[in-house]
């Protein structure tokens, strides 16, 4: 079957009535959740999977679709309104979007950001529908070999390639590797490190760790700021509609945004934020209109957001095609996969078709569903933003805690998260990044996987993973990702890859 | 980088809060030599087992602990805001109330605890009328959560009211 006709078949399945509701209530929540400030998609991610937990597979899954492209949609609201960009995605969009909101035109960013987020996923969306077919031929030649080194210029480029420290990103990574150790050992069933707590034998749980580091992290480290005034929400004044001339300044920059940011997002290499600070760049070299960018230029609104969610949908690549995760919001979905057993890969397009494609296409319909609902709502979305700080924190700590009594209601689990959230407290003071935390975590024992058994097949020969020019070219890849940053730094070049930070939270 | 007044771990080099992250790294590879040691009894000889990858991160984790002491002096390490702790404080205690309270109380009384600590903490701290709230809100949750999508939220004696 040619990849039309999966994609025909997923759509059937996602037009089902009963996915069509699970996929409403994802948008709407996802788009409510990430809405709220400081709470970006990967924290929207973690915080809603709980609500899945009683789905069927196929449920779930389509219901997370419509949370994440609803999170991402709802953190660029946030930044127009009230510049507080929650996810360094979102900063770009800051930039211009609040000075245009702060001169009265509100209503036309949050429009091009909408339909720009609409134009990019819509083929961006197709755009993986129809490389996925490819990826995983090519991945089935693959070898574990070839998956470590994979695993390898992954953990590179989300900890240390980008970011304002080397050492600090590669200190998270290993601190998210060592606790991705903890538990029973995948290959021999040996605990390790777990000292005889029966709790820790299943390992550390990922939505706790992300839901900890991310959610009771940010709110002590809010808290500790000590007491401000309420931040300023701009007013959404006159017309949410945009004019000809919007339209016309609009429409380049989408398209633009969406070939940036759709092919970063799809490396199997994390740092899906670049594509926005490219296209911005790019907008502000092409504008006729120079003197606006700073002040509120459309183009530096329609542009980044349509590379944002361009290169959202483009990490859903490798997500699905390798079960390799680039960001802290995949790796949460990856978690969200794996509480159903099914792992992403090349395999899952050959055992369960209807699953992929039928989530490939909900995406497709959370995407046109976001349009419709967003530019209405949006008077719902500016009352959101405007619950006071006391009550705000009150109730994502009581959604947070909620996710983890409802997966597990021990003490111990409590406890960890506990932990977890002045580990996450103290890393924001310290400024460590907190993606490569969870990203070690979930993907730390499918690399230690693939390794063992490289290393098995080769009977101990550590030779053999650079043998393979595949593995090898990787490999070397990777190393370039973590010894060319490190030069920059030194030469003190290191303010472009500080705002390059993959950091979302 | 470490010369603002408001740092509090002192104004003058070397960085010793750093230098306590640098000791925690090399605690943390300690453990896991002590673990990966036990395994090795256990497993006996062979090139790779269970315990090859946990010592591999034991080894790169004393290597960034000595990067963190070298960053400790030179003060690499950025400028740190000043932190209030008495609001970290109110919602840490929070949740450790909640994680106490939780299977006596139940889950609206130990989350209402919760919400009314971390409401104080962010300077509301009229607790009279924020912990009722909060445990009201929470009886709402949990009977949505467990009543309509099933969640199993420890009860106490104000959801069993309700069972």
């Amino acid at each position: 079957m040619s990849t039309f006709e999966f994609l025909l078949q997923g759509l059937v399945i996602a037009a089902q009535p009963m996915n069509l509701f699970y996929a409403l209530i994802g948008v709407t929540l996802g788009t409510a959740v990430g809405v709220l400030p400081g709470i970006g998609p990967a924290l929207t991610v973690a915080l809603l999977l709980p609500v899945t937990y009683r789905l069927d597979a196929a449920g779930s899954l389509i219901m997370f679709a419509g949370i994440y492209y609803g999170g991402m949609y709802g953190g660029s609201t946030t930044s127009i309104l009230l510049n507080t960009p929650g996810e360094s995605a979102s900063i770009v969009t800051a930039l211009e979007g609040n000075k245009m909101a702060r001169a009265g035109r509100g209503g036309p960013a949050l429009a091009t950001a909408a339909i720009g987020s609409f134009v990019a996923g819509l083929i961006a969306t197709i755009g993986l529908a129809f490389i996925a077919p490819y990826i995983v031929k090519l991945a089935l030649v693959f070898g574990p070999r070839e998956y470590f080194a994979l695993m390898v210029l992954a953990f590179v480029t989300v900890s240390s390639a980008f970011g304002d420290s080397t050492l600090r990103g590669l200190t998270a990574l290993f601190v998210g590797l060592f606790l991705s150790t903890i538990g029973i050992d995948q290959l021999t069933g040996q605990t390790r490190l777990a000292f005889g707590v029966p709790d820790l034998l299943d390992g550390i749980e990922v939505t706790t760790l992300a839901v900890a580091m991310f959610a009771i992290g940010e709110t002590l480290f809010i808290a500790a700021q000590g007491l401000q005034g309420p931040d300023k929400v701009e007013a959404v004044k006159g017309s949410v509609w945009m004019n000809r001339a919007d339209w016309a300044r609009s429409w380049k920059p989408w398209l633009r945004g969406t070939v940036i940011g759709f092919p970063i997002g799809a490396m199997p290499a994390g740092g899906a934020e670049i594509g926005t600070f490219l296209s911005y760049a790019a907008e502000k070299r092409l504008t006729k209109h120079p003197e606006e960018f700073g002040n509120g230029a459309i183009e530096g609104v329609a542009g980044p957001e349509a590379a944002n969610n361009a290169s959202a949908a483009g990490t859903l690549v490798p997500l699905l095609t390798l079960g390799l995760p680039t960001t802290a919001t995949a790796a949460i979905m990856l978690a969200g996969f794996q509480q159903y057993g099914l792992q992403p890969g090349p395999l899952l397009f050959a055992t369960n078709p209807q699953l992929v494609w039928g989530l490939i296409a909900s995406l497709l319909i959370a995407n046109f569903m976001l349009l419709v609902l967003n530019l209405p709502m949006i008077g719902l979305w500016v009352r959101l933003l405007t619950i006071p700080k006391p009550w705000l924190y009150a109730g994502i700590l009581l959604f947070a805690t909620l996710g983890t009594i409802g997966a597990n209601p021990s003490v111990f689990e409590l406890g960890m998260l506990l932990g977890f959230g002045v580990l996450g407290y103290g890393m924001r003071v310290f400024g460590y990044p907190i993606a490569p935390v969870v990203v070690g975590l979930i993907l730390g024992p499918l690399a230690e996987q693939q390794l063992r058994r490289a290393l098995a097949i080769s009977q101990g020969d550590f030779t053999v993973l650079f043998t393979s020019p595949i593995a090898a070219g990787l490999l070397i890849v990777a190393a370039l990702a973590l010894i060319v940053p490190l030069v920059l730094r030194a030469r003190g070049r290191g303010e472009v890859l500080s705002q390059m930070a993959a950091n979302e939270d | 980088m470490n010369q603002g007044p408001l740092n509090k771990a002192g104004e003058r080099r070397p960085d010793w809060a750093a230098l306590a992250i640098a000791a925690v790294l090399v605690a943390i590879s300690a453990v896991i030599f002590f673990d990966a040691a036990r395994l090795r009894e256990v497993s006996g000889y062979s090139p790779v087992g269970p315990s090859t990858v946990p010592m591999a991160i034991a080894v790169v984790l004393l290597l960034l602990a000595v990067w963190t002491v070298i960053a400790a002096f030179r003060g690499d390490f950025p400028a740190r805001e000043k932190q209030e702790i008495q609001p970290v404080a109110w919602v840490v205690g929070g949740l450790a109330a909640q994680m106490l309270l939780l299977n006596t109380a139940g889950f609206s009384i130990a989350t209402g605890v919760l919400f009314a600590a971390t409401a104080a903490g962010f300077g509301k701290r009229k607790l009279w009328i924020s912990l009722p709230v909060g445990i009201v809100l929470c009886l709402v949750v949990w009977l949505i959560f467990a009543g309509l999508l099933q969640l199993s939220l420890p009860a106490g004696p104000l959801e069993r009211l309700f069972q």
